[in-house]
């Protein structure tokens, strides 16, 4: 139970080291960090700096007169096709009203700020260190895990490759990619239906990959929550398995908006199922015209060759922000 | 349900502003484009507000309708779903509203500034 507002955030979440077995809840208390506490702090990482002049919580008083408060606009800074706001709470005291007197707190507060500015954090972490983080989205069953076991099986001679698996009960696809080789912190997020950036931050504290490695986010299983949180991730990939419906993109235009690439998997059952390929694709660039698009099968590695080149791409592209030439 | 989540984080956010002063109301702007349903909010709010300075706070939830400016025919339109396109036919479109996810303002009780 969260002391700072009672709310209960993160019941039931809690983060699991599978190397070494250690386990830590994210419902607060002993776990330390608590997002609520930071909900007000600017970020400003290497790619967001830049200064407020205001005092943020600042009190205006406005006697018989009109309201035309001065609303602060929100920063959205652009980053790969996401949003990041930094809010301020202004409050403005009416005193000349008909009705009882009270405050009104004119907040402007965006509601994912918070979540925004732990994923800055985050962003700026991995920055620091030349690592790639990358969030992968899907529906359940669409081959996330098995394309990051063939992945880590491929990879591992070129980059130390880590994954935080999200998942709401079980460590089953952590456990699978602990075996594929890879190390693994499993987040369970108990009645949660997505990661949050606090809880990524949790798992890096327990993971610690090194400088220029590779961390692979398995989002949990779902095309809907997960599109509203930054997690400080690199790029998004959004996996589409030719089992599914083509018009998942434009169902879910949320997840392939925010998405920089969309993977179609399982591309060895095109054959066998109703899939019409140039339809997905063309939905997906309706949604997002600059989305990339990559067509493999996790189970034949047919692809993977196009995958690795990209993830490598996105590597120097990172490279090549930290320290632009 | 991401609006659990979001929901908490009102609760928080508006806790916070607050600083332990009673919350009489509360408005949230919620565009019909943003992802979030208003309703999910709303049903949720009670039960994450309660034993927080924020139970018994009133909510009022704002719909915001989608607009977009067509970039092609330059008209102002009304957009029901995220990539609806121009009654002209173009998808090409600058936002105008309807993505709004805010908490426009608080009122608190009793005390005049
Ligand atoms: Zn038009």
């Amino acid at each position: 139970m969260c002391g700072h507002c009672g709310c209960g955030a993160k019941a039931g979440a809690t983060v699991i080291n599978l190397q070494t077995g250690h386990e830590a809840s994210l419902g607060g208390g002993e776990t330390g960090e608590h997002l609520h506490d930071h909900f007000h702090v600017h970020a400003d990482g290497v790619a967001h700096a830049h200064s407020h002049d205001h005092d943020p919580a600042h009190v205006h008083s406005h006697a018989g007169h009109g309201h035309d408060h001065h609303h602060h606009d929100h920063h959205d800074h652009g980053h790969h096709g996401r949003r990041h706001s930094h809010d301020h709470a202004h409050e403005h005291g009416h005193t000349n009203h008909d009705e009882a007197a009270g405050l009104v707190l004119d907040l402007e507060a965006r509601i994912l700020a918070k979540n925004d500015v732990l994923a800055a954090r985050n962003r700026a972490w991995f920055a620091g260190r030349e690592i790639l983080a990358l969030n992968l989205a899907s529906s359940p069953g669409a081959g996330k895990t098995t394309l990051l076991e063939r992945t880590i099986g491929d990879l591992h001679h070129e980059v130390n490759l880590f994954v935080i698996e999200g998942d709401q009960v079980t460590a089953n696809d952590g456990e699978r990619i602990r075996r594929a080789g890879a190390p693994a912190v499993q987040v369970n997020t108990g009645t949660g239906c997505h990661l949050e950036a606090d809880m990524i931050a949790r798992a890096l504290s327990e993971l610690r990959p090194p400088p220029e490695s590779i961390v692979m986010i398995e989002n949990v299983g779902n095309l809907v929550c997960p599109a509203m949180f930054d997690l400080g991730e690199h790029a998004r990939v959004v996996i589409l398995s030719v089992t599914e419906g083509e018009d998942k993109p434009i169902k879910y235009p949320h997840m392939f908006r925010s998405a920089d690439l969309m993977i179609l998997n399982k591309l060895d059952l095109l054959p066998h199922v109703d899939f019409d390929v140039d339809r997905a694709v063309a939905y997906a660039r309706d949604v997002n015209p600059a989305i990339e698009v990559l067509q493999v099968s996790a189970r034949n590695g047919a692809g993977f060759e196009e995958w690795y080149g990209w993830i490598r791409r996105q590597s120097k592209l990172l490279k090549d922000t930290v320290f632009p030439s | 349900m991401h609006e659990l989540g979001i929901t908490r984080n009102i609760v928080a956010i508006v806790s916070d502003a607050a600083k332990g002063r009673k919350v009489r109301r509360i408005t949230v702007d919620v565009g019909d484009l943003s992802g979030v349903m208003g309703e999910a909010i709303a049903f949720c709010f009670e039960t994450v507000a309660r034993g927080t300075p924020l139970d018994g706070t009133a909510l009022d939830i704002r719909r915001v309708a989608g607009r977009a400016l067509c970039a092609t025919c330059r008209s102002e339109f009304e957009q029901a779903s995220l990539f609806a396109p121009c009654p002209c036919g173009s998808r090409q479109f600058t936002r105008l509203q309807g993505e709004e996810l805010k908490i426009r303002s608080m009122e608190i009780e009793g005390e005049a500034a």
